[in-house]
């Protein structure tokens, strides 16, 4: 394998024997063994998750930590983490009409995100020749082409995580012995540049809104329902005492500005 | 007499054996795909398409592993960067873990806490896909209906907006400078939407030079 100029026309056409008497399969963007090497791999990767939720549960509980916090931990997190998922499956069900369902699923429960995988795929079509927009049914050599462009496109974090994480953790600790309130000061400061920058990716359509276009205003809108329901949030925990709420704020300011974008859309989309 | 590991070593020995194992089978991906039906590679196809998009995702990546490392801890690193979603899923659940038992990243505390929040948003978004595969017939025109549309689209505007009510209440000193200024850069060059992960290390460095001034004054 992995020689140039495999053409669509001299791909097996379908289950039969091959010139060197082998068994061949017909390609299919959804064959059940894509199903099974898409699961092999989402199955790794979960029991990565598995084995770090593990290890750091038992370092938690070494260390003196409440299992009330660390179930806190867990249920806060998996209840935030719902809406996010379920954009995910969205993605999932948008590439997987070009590409069938096991590569967008294995792509999207590992490295990537759909910023990243629809242009991937796109690039490696377009350099055969393809377009995105009209794909139709890809022989097995574009769609290797394609994962492996997909794949290979965004390895950085995996292996450059492994060379340069400890250093950068063991000098985030060093700062923190040398100056504790510097070393406070720079976490929070590091924190406010991502968020920062995304407030402002907000509102990147905001332009628009001088030429008369008020779909601009939908995003800025959204944001500010979701920091309006995060003080009402903090109101309820601080004069009603509903202490439940302060694992629950994130998500249900979340889910407020989420379901507000529909009818303010609808308004000025 | 073999000298045993720190709890942050042996989460580096470990974290490194897992990518390295997990970028192999990844690769394995396409070479398995291939071998079973003896397709190769178009080589052109590949050289050009890497072109097309390596140079700006490993731009992103080396910048994403330099950015989000420090806030994410060694356990959470490991993790994100291979299931991926940092940005709009992996790092606000780290962060709002941390803030839910306020514990700071650079503690062992916060580094079980990030490790945590990570490992639980992974594994709950890969049973969620695996339920959305199986179920994607019947899910499809739910989640894909134009009523719901402009919820998914917005998320990142509603996931943010929480999030920095949070945190910009809490650090009103620090925020005021780095806000203003990205709110400006977006407005005035709209295109910047489009290279949000090149901003996120601009929009930290500028806030970590204005903090350390104000720090110097001794206004923080």
């Amino acid at each position: 394998m992995f020689r140039h100029g495999k053409s669509a026309a001299r791909q097996p056409a379908g289950p039969g024997f091959s010139g060197t008497g082998g068994i061949f399969l017909q390609f299919n963007v959804n064959s059940p063994i894509l199903y099974l090497l898409a699961l092999v791999i989402v199955l790794v990767v979960l029991a990565q998750s598995l084995y770090f939720l593990r290890k750091a549960w038992r370092r938690g509980r070494e260390i003196g930590m409440p299992m009330d916090k660390l179930k806190r931990i867990v249920i806060g997190t998996a209840v935030f983490t719902i809406a996010p998922a379920l954009a995910i499956v969205i993605s999932v069900i948008s590439l997987s009409k070009k590409l069938g369902i096991p590569l967008p699923w294995m792509r999207l429960s590992v490295v990537g995100a759909i910023t990243y995988e629809t242009p991937a795929a796109a690039n490696a079509l377009s350099a055969m020749g393809l377009e995105w927009a009209k794909v139709t049914a890809l022989t097995a050599t574009q769609y290797v082409t394609v994962a492996a462009v997909m794949t290979m496109g965004i390895m950085v974090g995996i292996w450059l995580v492994p060379v340069v994480g400890k250093k950068l953790i063991g000098g985030m600790i060093n700062l923190e012995k040398r100056d504790k309130k510097w070393g406070e000061i720079f976490s929070a400061s590091m924190f406010l540049g991502m968020i920062s920058a995304f407030l402002g990716y907000v509102f990147s359509d905001f332009a628009a809104v001088f030429k008369g276009e008020l779909a601009g205003l939908v995003p800025p809108l959204v944001m500010l329902v979701s920091a309006l329901m995060m003080g009402l949030c903090a109101l309820a925990l601080k004069k009603l005492n509903w202490r439940w709420m302060n694992d629950y704020a994130l998500p249900i300011s979340l889910l407020v500005g989420m379901a507000s974008a529909i009818p303010i859309t609808a308004w000025l989309g | 007499m073999k000298k045993e590991l720190s709890y942050i070593d042996s989460v580096h020995r470990d974290g490194r054996i897992w990518n390295l194992s997990v970028m192999v089978i990844l690769l394995l991906f396409p070479v398995a795909v291939g071998l079973i039906f003896r397709a190769g590679v178009d080589w052109r196809g590949f050289a050009f398409g890497m072109l097309a998009t390596a140079p700006m995702y490993w731009a992103v990546g080396i910048i994403e592993t330099f950015t989000f490392v420090p806030m994410l801890g060694a356990g959470g690193s490991y993790l994100a960067f291979v299931t991926g979603n940092i940005t709009n899923l992996k790092a606000p659940a780290a962060l709002n873990a941390l803030e839910l038992v306020n514990a700071d990243i650079k503690t062992e505390e916060g580094e079980i806490v990030s490790t945590i929040a990570i490992a639980v948003s992974s594994i709950v978004t890969t049973l969620i896909i695996v339920l959305g595969v199986v179920l994607i017939t019947p899910l499809t025109p739910i989640l894909n209906s134009p009523a719901l549309a402009p919820a998914f689209d917005q998320i990142l505007p509603a996931l943010f907006g929480g999030l920095g009510a949070v945190y910009i209440s809490r650090n009103w000193k620090i925020a005021i400078a780095p806000v203003l200024l990205m709110l400006i850069l977006f407005i005035a060059i709209p295109a910047l939407g489009s290279v949000v992960s090149i901003m996120v290390p601009v929009g930290v460095l500028f806030t970590l030079a204005v903090s350390r001034i104000l720090y110097k004054k001794g206004l923080l």
